[in-house]
């Protein structure tokens, strides 16, 4: 139950950044912040209690695994996660290229 | 689980100082930390293959955004209505913190996971597919599609940061 708030007080933090900042980079790092949260979350949910990892092995009999699901789901959403930063990056870096800045309220003309 | 509860503390603070600090090397730096941290919970959650999954990601995140930020200033804007922003800001994350927990109240308890379609995984991976890990057994045999349609954004993204990145455009463009 703490732990499940603290995640979410890690996402909330990722949010504020994105919502509040004004360079375009802090809100990169944001929605960064606001992957590792969700991404974490999903971990959370399913872990069991002294629980093991989801391996089988030949020569014991391994009982009591953590839930393999949200593993599988989150190990697609982690890789995604990169290509969502490296493409933000990628207009971060145009942006700054055209406009000489990082500050969102300065990017507000037309330009081209 | 203390050793959680100690890194997420850990990894909020580092969020805190990514989010605050006005050099914007130092927050990406920052931001690693959280990575890291977020590696290190995942070996104590007993995911290792999310744990290394996440390691290579964030050296490669944090590679990508050195490269975003190195030999560019930071001119630093506090116009605006700045405590009425943050106030209502704070206001409303702390609304969402009180619903989250009225709601976390009917979900099920920490360590007590539902399992319902997992036991049938856990139960027949090895059998049906061969494979000793059950996640490689998830993501490359039974939701295989679902891999597949990573592999398709990731190659869409790459196209994407192609697209955006060219520095010439066509000889008989628009302009230029």
């Amino acid at each position: 139950m703490v732990t499940y708030l603290l995640c979410l007080v890690l996402f909330s933090v990722g949010l504020y950044c994105v919502v509040r900042k004004r360079n375009i980079i802090k809100i990169i790092i944001g929605i960064g912040i606001m992957e590792y949260a969700i991404n974490l979350f999903f971990i959370l949910i399913g872990y069991r209690s002294n629980g093991r990892a989801p391996i089988f092995a030949d020569d014991q009999a391994v009982v009591n695994m953590v839930d393999p699901l949200p593993q599988a789901m989150a190990l697609t959403a982690i890789v995604i996660s990169l290509a969502v930063t490296m493409m933000l990056v990628a207009l971060a870096i145009r942006i700054y290229e055209k406009y000489g800045t990082f500050d969102i309220t300065k990017i507000n003309r037309l330009k081209g | 689980m203390l050793e959680i509860d100690l890194l997420l503390l850990f990894m909020i603070a580092s969020a805190i100082i990514a989010v605050q600090v006005k050099d914007l090397l130092s927050s990406v730096i920052a931001v690693g930390a959280v990575g890291i941290g977020l590696s290190m919970s995942f070996l104590i959650m007993k995911a290792p293959d999310l744990a290394i999954m996440q390691l290579v990601v964030e050296v490669l995140s944090l590679i990508i955004l050195i490269r975003a930020t190195i030999r560019k200033d930071l001119p630093f804007s506090a116009s605006g209505r700045w405590a009425f922003n943050t106030f209502s800001m704070i206001l409303f994350l702390a609304v969402f913190l009180v619903f989250a927990y009225f709601s976390f109240s009917d979900m099920h308890r920490f360590g007590a996971p539902l399992m319902k379609v997992s036991q049938e995984y856990l139960g027949e991976a090895m059998a049906k597919t061969g494979a000793h890990n059950v996640i490689a057994a998830i993501t490359l045999k039974y939701r295989s599609i679902d891999t597949l349609g990573e592999v398709a954004a990731l190659f869409a993204a790459v196209v994407g940061v192609l697209a955006i990145a060219r520095k010439v455009s066509r000889p008989g463009g628009i302009r230029k």
